[in-house]
């Protein structure tokens, strides 16, 4: 009888005094493995390069003894079946011997479980996983821009059809809606409005004083306020506030299917659903945009009274001759823009919810994130406009 | 001690929202045996699931899981008894962001120090196992069926070979084909790796097919018994549900 490391010498089996281990010996042709103790998943570690390092060095026939196997679990069998696939292949006859009666059903579910080859590698990675990913959002961005220009469609389509037949407009909804985007929105507005108007005159009169120009931090305030500090102000917190929401409900609804329900039963999920919204916010954030105005500019008369002095009505005075016709209305043409681009986001995005509650999450992030980006863009191409035309 | 017992419950009231689920319940489970708990909508099985591994605090009442006093165990006594059992949840509770694989192997990456070639090839045994293509183990939850999603949950709660399962409505939701396979799964699991299975269900083709004792929650007390001696039970509810036209259907064995 030979023992294992005169045969095998690159084979140090596990230390038998080991929980699990295993011993090799050769008898003629044969190779006698014997296994011994608790073949269970905390021993896998130091079993498994020992296994994998397994040779027959010729034998044409190997005899795994399963006599000394205290415990068995899914791992360990595993190794055992893996051992035996492996020296299979090399090719030799094995044979798998007095398995105890307890762990037998064990062995043979694995065995017959397992009769895929195991295991290619489970991810890809790397550089072209990294272009995979870029080539992948960039598709998805275009697709997302053609899926939003045909809703605008759908949207504009049933709009005219409302105009039309303006008794299709839901009143009741359209008021619910003006009142929960607009009205709801005015402490939380007001009062942010009012700090933006704080910290402007505070920059604005340090700046200013330099020059000895403090009066003139009402004309700043007067010019970016109105023209685009409040308009923006009310739409982020609308944004953030409304169009989140609608993303929220809506993809809420398409979980329970109740869209599909309402679709089912004859009604126009964009009539019933978005109009109102659309409708609404269009209502609601001119109005909001005026509000902010008035509590930004109050910000800052408070703070010009305090920091340098100049009293309400010379407040007054300086904002009217700050003002040319235009810059009001510039600040307030664009809030139906504004309110069209998250209402019609939110919407949209609210109707691309899957079945599933992670994606309403997702798609409300994405609804804010995509409105804002867009809302922002308009801004800038009203300013473009506006320098065109002079005002 | 003659009978090894790896779930005890004595005493378990839970109250949730002022409202009493379970009163006094006394339940002992075997090592090896397939329990399943029944009872109408809203009479606390999911709790009691739930309240036996840890997720619900009850009011009053001592569970003891594999002799460990769960409402005092803490840090690594309470890991150490929560990597001996497995739970599959209702719709699988799969994390949603990793691929099938990578959810088999979320306990092996805590709780062994396994070489990753190791741990793949242990996810895809397991997949195996619960009969899931080995396609699958690519994919993300999101991407496969009910079935599926409940077979890769299964797959989960096996990753580290436990000795006591716990199923919460295992085969809720599936088509009768699919339920009878994942029934005779489970009953071979169960079998080959000797578990101990907790299973709480709606379905009396998986009562008569796996269980070997059954515990009923009515009124907020618990009817422990085999199906033969529930039958002979005398509560109402017990009476319709076994001896209902649904029950008779599924229990008694078709007259030849």
């Amino acid at each position: 009888m030979y023992t294992a490391h005169a045969m095998t010498p690159a084979i140090v089996p596990p230390h038998p005094d080991a929980a699990a281990s295993f011993a090799i010996a050769r008898e003629g042709e044969t190779l006698r493995m014997s296994l011994h103790g608790r073949w269970i998943l905390a021993e896998t570690r130091q079993l498994d390069g020992a296994l994998r390092a397994l040779r027959t060095a010729g034998c044409r026939e190997v005899e795994i003894d399963c006599g000394g196997l205290e415990r068995l679990d899914t791992a360990g069998a595993w190794l055992l079946l893996r051992t035996k696939r492996a020296l299979e292949a090399t090719p030799a006859t094995v044979m798998v011997t007095n398995v105890p009666e307890s762990l037998r059903p064990l062995v043979e579910t694995i065995e017959r479980g397992c009769t895929a080859p195991p295991v290619g590698p489970f991810r890809r990675g790397g550089f072209v996983r990294f272009l995979d990913q870029i080539g992948g959002a960039v598709v998805e961005m275009g697709h997302w821009g053609l899926d939003l220009l045909e809703f605008f469609g759908r949207v504009a389509n049933e709009t005219v059809g409302t105009v039309l037949h303006p008794r299709r407009l839901r009143g009741a909804a359209l008021i619910h809606q003006i009142e929960e985007t607009g009205l709801n929105a005015l402490p939380i507005l007001g009062l942010l409005s009012f700090l933006i108007g704080v910290v402007f005159a505070f920059q604005g009169a340090d700046q200013l004083r330099r020059f000895g120009a403090e009066v003139f931090t009402v004309n700043l305030l007067a010019v970016s306020i109105l023209r685009e500090i409040g308009g923006l102000m009310a739409a982020i917190i609308v944004a953030g506030r409304s169009g989140s929401a609608f993303t929220a409900q809506i993809g809420t609804m398409m979980v329970n299917e109740e869209i599909d329900a309402l679709e089912t039963l004859g009604m126009s999920s964009v009539e019933v659903l978005v109009l109102p919204r659309v409708v609404g916010l269009i209502v609601a954030l001119p109005l909001l945009t005026f509000y902010a105005n008035v509590m930004g500019l109050t910000g800052g008369a408070v703070i010009s009274y305090f920091d340098l002095g100049i009293t309400f009505p010379a407040f007054l005075r300086q904002l009217h001759g700050a003002l040319h016709q235009g810059t009001f209305w510039v600040g307030l043409i664009k809030a139906p823009v504004f309110a069209f681009i998250i209402a019609l986001v939110g919407c949209f995005e609210g109707l691309r919810v899957e079945r599933n509650a992670g994606s309403v999450g997702r798609m409300t992030t994405q609804s804010v994130v995509a409105s804002l980006f867009l809302v922002i863009i308009a801004d800038a191409m009203f300013s473009i406009l506006f320098d065109l035309l002079d005002i | 001690m003659t009978e090894d017992i790896v779930i005890r419950v004595e005493g378990l009231v839970t109250r949730l929202g002022g409202h009493v689920l379970h009163d006094h319940i006394d339940l002992a489970v075997r090592r090896g045996e397939v329990l399943g708990v029944v009872g109408g909508s809203g009479t606390g099985k999911s709790v009691l699931l739930r309240t036996i591994i840890g997720l619900n605090r009850p009011q009053a009442g001592r569970i003891e899981v594999l002799g460990h006093d769960m409402t005092r165990l803490r840090g690594d006594a309470l890991r150490g008894v929560q990597t001996r059992w497995g739970v599959l949840f209702q719709d699988g509770a799969l994390f949603s962001g990793q691929t099938v694989a990578e959810n088999i192997q979320v306990p092996l990456r805590e709780h062994t120090d396994l070489p990753q070639r190791l741990m793949d090839e242990i996810a895809s045994v397991k997949l195996g196992l619960v009969g899931l293509p080995f396609e699958a183990a690519q994919k993300f939850p999101a991407e496969l069926s009910g079935g599926m999603r409940k077979r890769a949950g299964l797959a989960r709660a096996l990753a580290l070979d436990p000795e006591i399962l716990f199923l919460d409505e295992p085969t809720a939701g599936l088509d009768p084909i699919s339920a009878h396979q994942f029934d005779v799964l489970i009953r071979d699991l169960q079998k080959s790796l000797n578990l101990t299975v907790f299973m709480v269900t709606h379905d009396l083709d998986t009562l008569r097919a796996t269980t070997d004792r059954i515990a009923v929650l009515v009124d907020q007390t618990l009817h422990l018994g085999t199906i033969a001696e529930l039958s002979h039970d005398t509560h109402p509810w017990i009476h319709e549900y076994f001896s209902g036209a649904r029950g008779r259907a599924a229990l008694e064995p078709p007259i030849a």
